[in-house]
């Protein structure tokens, strides 16, 4: 507890400083950094995906910084933990945007906590750029909602066609978690995939948050006979429903979602991920320079393997250096939000993610929503222990 | 039909049976210290993190096993010594506990959070290697066939210690009245600590199995299965080591069916609708007495 003197004190203190850092900031005006609001979850749960998102910024920002910055002017990053909580969230968006005085920020990391937070930057004209929010209506949320990973909606119906072409697929069931937006999202993309592509959903079976036995749904998975199992879950949960699929003698293909695009499906889940189809913005194995040379800095600064979520945040950051060198930025914060979101839109890039452009969201009753991402993406399978590209 | 049915009901087994291996040393606790004992999930957590920790340093899994089950009761004690006691000597109302061992927990969470990040992780071994013990058309893994041997067994060891043994005799009197136990020149606050330990190491047991057999070892591994034992051990009478596990079971039982007969979406509202019709029946458990502490 913080008593009363120690407070005063405090503010004495803050006092004492204050003039000093406003003094220091007008002695170097051309120095000053253009200042980046990074939230994401880095402990929590959601911290599997906010801590590889964090680091492909930190990578991209670190690149950026030696190349001499934007016009001169070095990038800040202003990083927060929004612990992948909603109240968090908000509570991190509301700091960056009005104490921090960030250009943008990049985050949520989760598709629940944009829903939560991207209203107050929205009502407050600031750009939230979301690089891992794949659940649908986030970009209805308003014109400052940016994301650059493209919907399950996009990669959905690229996986299933792709599929459709190397096996039969006509009766199918489905598994997930119906107690997580991402997954009931996945869930909602596939199940009118399917009915557009006249596959037959036989079976449709759920389990909840924390749950480690799925034996019971995955006899009745077995019982109705389907030609493949349709699971729009996390990887954890994945690898675990493919082990004790495979342990009940249920052989057939699973087809992923988002969530099965990790490493840790197939480190987890060994021989019983073979033959398991994913759909991804990203691929560790794309031949492009800019991925390569991704690749070889991420592993070099970090001393691991990026995933899906650290390529796309890279990009982005590197995105909005392409938008920032060209528009020039004023000294009002406030024209320099709405500049920057009249400029973001015109995006056309090659990253480590491959080319990528912004797509207007549809409008719905007349008001004008965000940006999604309008992308391709790749298509592959588990062979051998890997996953491996199909075309 | 019939072997899918066959096969539920193994599945069933399985599951209550983990159910009941984590609410064994919960409900032992309740039963000798009358706190319900919430950092029972961090310890299950702890314990699975305790073995991966001596694992991924090579160690031989003769040795890291046990190592990792003492190292978990250790912690338990020293939450009895820490927290715990020093509640009971303030006289501090029931609440009070509870709301520490949450604080507890928290920080184990951190802490595994801290050490080893929040990814689920999975042991360098596979005892098992998925194998799986198949009779006709009913296939069971023999990880789980492992849990079902020990949760017994646990509960059996347990349940003669009480009955029998001079150390369960004293327990008992303590669980009836810890004042006239202590009168009747038991050193109480010596079995706390022991029953505690115990428990913890029950706890660590469970979550060592459970990483074992599921592959799954995340910081949050102990909340959902802390919701479950809580249910099991209410259903099977607070405090009662054969409620535990007869509550464990029926909660499985409850969740299987009602995923094989109605569907997956309902299977919590059948069987915490379940807990609650069988708690208007006998508010007092299955197997709880009318005074409650029963060990």
């Amino acid at each position: 507890m913080i008593t009363r003197p120690a407070l005063l004190c405090c503010r004495f203190l803050a006092a004492l400083l204050l003039p000093l850092i406003t003094a220091g900031a007008l002695a170097a005006p051309a120095a000053e950094p253009i200042r980046i609001g990074v939230a994401e979850a880095l402990t929590g749960p959601a911290s599997q995906y906010g801590i590889p998102i964090l680091n492909g910024f930190l990578l991209a920002a670190e690149e950026i910084n030696a190349a001499g910055g934007i016009n001169g002017q070095k990038l800040l990053l202003v990083t927060e933990d929004e612990r992948g909580k909603k109240e968090e969230a908000i509570n991190v968006f509301k700091k960056l945007i009005f104490q921090e005085k960030v250009l943008l920020i990049f985050g949520p990391t989760l598709s629940n906590s944009m829903f939560a937070a991207g209203p107050i930057a929205n009502a407050a004209h600031v750009v939230a750029f979301g690089t891992s929010n794949t659940a649908t209506g986030i970009t209805d949320i308003g014109p400052y909602i940016f994301r650059s990973s493209p919907m399950e909606s996009d990669v959905v119906p690229a996986t299933l066609k792709t599929v459709g072409a190397h096996l039969p697929l006509h009766r199918v069931g489905i598994i997930y978690g119906n107690d997580d937006a991402f997954t009931k999202s996945g869930y909602d993309v596939f199940k009118s995939t399917l009915q557009q592509q006249q596959v037959a959903v036989v079976d449709t079976e759920t389990y909840s948050r924390g749950d480690v036995d799925f034996k019971a749904q995955l006899t009745k998975l077995k019982a109705a006979q389907v030609d493949a199992i349709i699971c729009p879950c996390l990887a954890e949960e994945g690898a675990n429903i493919l082990i004790q699929a495979r342990a009940l003698g249920l052989s057939v293909p699973f087809i992923g979602g988002n969530g099965f695009n990790s490493p840790a499906l197939l480190d987890n889940a060994k021989s019983a991920a073979e033959g398991t189809w994913v759909g991804s913005p990203w691929f560790d194995g794309n031949t492009a320079a800019e991925n390569q040379r991704f690749l070889r800095a991420y592993r070099q600064k970090f001393h691991s393997d990026p995933n899906q979520f650290s390529a796309q945040s890279y990009d982005a950051l590197w995105m909005l250096v392409d938008t920032l060198k060209k528009i020039t930025l004023t000294s009002q914060l406030d024209k320099n939000r709405e500049l920057l979101r009249d400029a973001l839109p015109m995006v056309s890039f090659a990253g480590a993610t491959g080319p990528f452009s912004f797509r207007p969201a549809p409008s719905h009753q007349g008001k004008p929503g965000g940006y999604d991402a309008h992308q391709t993406p790749f298509v592959y399978v588990v062979r051998h222990g890997k996953f491996t590209l199909v075309r | 039909m019939l072997s899918m049915l066959a096969q539920q009901l193994v599945n069933a087994l399985s599951l209550g049976s983990i159910y009941a291996l984590f609410a064994l040393g919960f409900t032992l606790v309740f039963g000798i210290l009358g706190v319900i004992n919430l950092s029972h999930g961090g310890l299950f957590m702890l314990g699975a993190y305790a073995a991966l920790f001596f694992l991924e340093r090579h160690w031989p899994a003769w040795l890291a096993l046990p190592v990792a089950v003492l190292v978990t009761g250790i912690i338990g004690l020293l939450i009895d010594l820490l927290v715990l006691k020093q509640l009971r000597r303030q006289r501090a109302p029931h609440l009070m506990p509870m709301i520490a061992t949450i604080g507890a927990t928290i920080l184990m969470t951190s802490l595994a959070q801290g050490l080893f990040g929040a990814e689920s992780r999975h042991f360098p071994l596979s005892f098992f290697d998925n194998a799986s013990l198949t009779l006709g058309a009913v296939t069971l893994p023999y990880a789980q066939v492992a849990i079902m041997v020990i949760a017994f067994g646990t509960m059996i060891t347990m349940g003669w210690l009480l009955k029998k043994t001079r150390l369960g005799i004293a327990l008992r009197a303590i669980a009836e009245s810890p004042r006239a136990a202590a009168l009747l020149g038991i050193p109480v606050e010596r079995l706390f600590h022991l029953t505690s330990f115990l428990a913890a190491t029950l706890g660590g047991i469970a979550g060592i199995l459970i990483g074992l057999s599921f592959n799954a070892i995340s910081p949050f591994m102990g909340q959902p299965m802390l919701h479950k034992g809580i249910a099991a051990i209410i259903l099977g009478g607070l405090g009662d080591i054969r409620g535990a596990v007869l509550g464990g079971l029926f909660l499985g039982f409850a969740e299987v069916l009602a995923v094989t007969y109605l569907s997956s979406e309902y299977r919590d509202a059948f069987s915490f609708g379940l807990l609650f019709l069988v708690l208007l029946w006998r508010p007092q458990g299955l197997f709880g007495a009318t005074h409650l502490r029963s060990a």
